[in-house]
C-alpha cells in the first residue's frame, strides 16, 4: 500500500492505495468523485481529463502517488454545490454539447484548458484540433465546438452562451 | 496490472544503481507509453523508478550552435518553448504534434528516445538532425543510438540525462497522423547543414527509424523538391498492418519527403 496525500478541488486529502491505483481510480472509488469517467484502454478517449496543477492530464494514465502534494482540479471542483455553473459547463447546457454526458466532464476539462493555453477568441480549426484527444461518439462534434468558442467568449467577460446558440 | 515496488529516487546516480541492482526494473518518465503497456498486461515490471524528482533532468537551453533539452522536458514545453521556435522551429513543430494536448502536457522526450517506438516521431527529430544523446555514462551519436524495434544502445543501467540538438540551416518534419491514435503512420524529418543532408524517416520501417541515403544524395545536389520527383523507396522493409501495407507505406515516404523538402525551403 502507499500512502499520498494531494489536494483535491481545493481540499487536502489521503489516500492509502494499491500503487496501482490509477489517479481516475482514486478519484472514482476512493473519493466517490464520480464525473471523472473511463471510457477507453488506450488513454486515447479523454472522458478522464482532469487539470493537474493547472494542466489537463489523462488521469487514466497516471498512478495516485505520482500526485503527492499535486493540486488536482475535476469536474466537480468548477462550481459549488448548489452554486451557478461555471460558463464552460453553462456553454454546454445552453448549445447542447452533449447527448449521453459520458465524454462531457472530458470535454469541458479539456475546453477550459484550450482557452488556458489559446485564450478566449478561439475559432472553430483551432477548438477541431485542440480536441485530437477527446473522442465522442454521439454527437458528431459539432455543438461541442459551438459550447466551447460561446464558453470561451463568456470565460474572457465577452458574449453570452445564449447569443451562440441563436447563431 | 501485475503488482509492482515504486521508488523515487532524487539523483541519478541513485536511479542508475536501483535500475542496476533490481530486477525488472523500469524508468518512469512521462509514462504514457509504459502505464497503458501495464493497464494491457503486456508490460509487469517489478520495479518503477520515477524520475520526476529527481532534479537537473527539466529545461532548454540554447547555445550558439546548438539547442540541449533535459530528458524530462515535456513535449508541450519543447513546443512552446520560444527558444526551440527560433533555434530549430521544426523541433517544436514536431513537439507539437505529439498524441494530443494532455499527453503532451506529460510525456517526455527521454522517455520517447529511450523507447525507440517505431511509430513515435522524435527518434525522425534525432536522426534528422544528428542529434547527440547525452546519458549519465556517455555522448552517443543519433545514428549509433537506434538499433531496431524498441531498441536502443543504451546499456541496462544507462539513464538519458539530455539530448543536444545541432542548429541547421534548414528543416522541416510532416507527418501523416494515423487519425486514431496520433501515432506516426509515416513521419519525415529532413535538414540541411551546410553540405550535410540528413532525411530521416518514422512509421514507416519494419525495424524502426532509418535514414534515406538515395533522398540524402539527391538533395546534396540542389536542396529542393524537384531533387526527389519521381524518387521512390523499395517496399521491402516498410512495416505492414492493418493501418497500412508496407507498399503504402513506401510510397507516403517519397510522398512526405517531398513535402518536408518544399516546407523547409519555404
Amino acid at each position: 500500500m502507499s500512502a499520498v496525500a494531494m489536494t483535491v478541488n481545493g481540499k487536502p486529502v489521503t489516500g492509502d492505495v494499491d500503487p496501482r491505483t490509477l489517479l481516475v481510480q482514486f478519484l472514482r472509488e476512493h473519493l466517490r468523485l464520480t464525473g471523472t469517467h473511463v471510457g477507453c484502454d488506450t488513454s486515447q478517449c479523454g472522458a478522464c481529463v482532469v487539470h493537474v496543477n493547472g494542466k489537463a492530464v489523462k488521469s487514466c494514465t497516471v498512478f495516485a502517488w505520482q500526485l503527492e502534494g499535486a493540486d488536482v482540479l475535476t469536474i466537480e471542483g468548477l462550481a459549488e454545490p448548489n452554486g451557478p455553473l461555471h460558463p464552460m459547463q453553462e456553454a454546454f447546457r445552453e448549445n447542447h454539447g452533449l447527448q449521453c454526458g459520458y465524454c462531457t466532464p472530458g470535454m469541458i476539462m479539456s475546453a477550459i484548458d484550450i482557452v488556458n493555453r489559446k485564450g478566449n477568441e478561439l475559432d472553430e480549426k483551432t477548438i477541431r484540433h485542440e480536441l485530437e484527444g477527446n473522442i465522442c461518439r454521439c454527437t458528431g462534434y459539432h455543438n461541442i465546438v459551438k459550447a466551447i468558442a460561446a464558453g470561451a467568449k463568456t470565460m474572457g467577460g465577452g458574449g453570452s452562451a445564449g447569443q451562440q446558440a441563436a447563431e | 496490472m501485475y503488482e509492482f515496488k515504486y521508488h523515487r529516487p532524487t539523483t541519478v546516480r541513485q536511479a542508475a544503481g536501483l535500475l542496476a541492482r533490481q530486477e525488472e526494473a523500469k524508468l518512469l518518465a512521462g509514462g504514457h507509453t509504459l502505464i497503458p503497456t501495464m493497464k494491457l498486461r503486456l508490460a509487469g515490471p517489478k520495479h518503477i523508478i520515477d524520475m520526476s524528482k529527481i532534479e537537473g533532468l527539466s529545461g532548454i537551453e540554447a547555445g550558439a550552435r546548438s539547442v540541449t533539452i533535459g530528458a524530462m522536458t515535456r513535449h508541450n514545453d519543447v513546443a512552446t518553448s520560444p527558444a526551440v521556435q527560433e533555434a530549430i522551429p521544426a523541433l517544436a513543430s514536431l513537439a507539437s504534434q505529439i498524441g494530443d494536448p494532455a499527453v503532451r502536457h506529460v510525456g517526455t522526450i527521454g522517455g520517447s528516445i529511450a523507447n525507440n517506438d517505431p511509430n513515435a516521431d522524435y527518434p525522425a527529430a534525432c536522426l534528422g538532425l544528428g542529434a547527440i544523446i547525452i546519458t549519465n555514462k556517455r555522448r552517443i551519436a543519433a545514428d549509433e543510438f537506434f538499433k531496431g524495434l524498441f531498441e536502443t544502445s543504451l546499456e541496462p543501467d544507462e539513464i538519458i540525462t539530455k539530448v543536444q540538438f545541432p542548429k541547421v540551416n534548414k528543416a522541416a518534419y510532416i507527418k501523416f497522423h494515423n487519425p486514431a491514435s496520433r501515432y506516426a503512420l509515416v513521419g519525415v524529418f529532413v535538414s540541411k547543414r551546410g553540405s550535410e543532408i540528413r532525411v530521416a524517416v518514422t512509421g514507416a520501417g519494419g525495424n524502426g527509424v532509418f535514414r534515406v541515403n538515395s533522398f540524402e544524395e539527391a538533395l546534396k545536389k540542389r536542396f529542393g523538391p524537384k531533387s526527389l520527383e519521381g524518387m521512390t523507396i523499395p517496399a521491402d522493409g516498410m512495416g505492414s498492418d492493418i493501418h497500412g501495407s508496407a507498399e503504402y507505406r513506401a510510397h507516403l515516404v517519397g510522398v512526405l519527403a517531398r513535402r518536408a523538402v518544399a516546407a523547409a525551403v519555404a
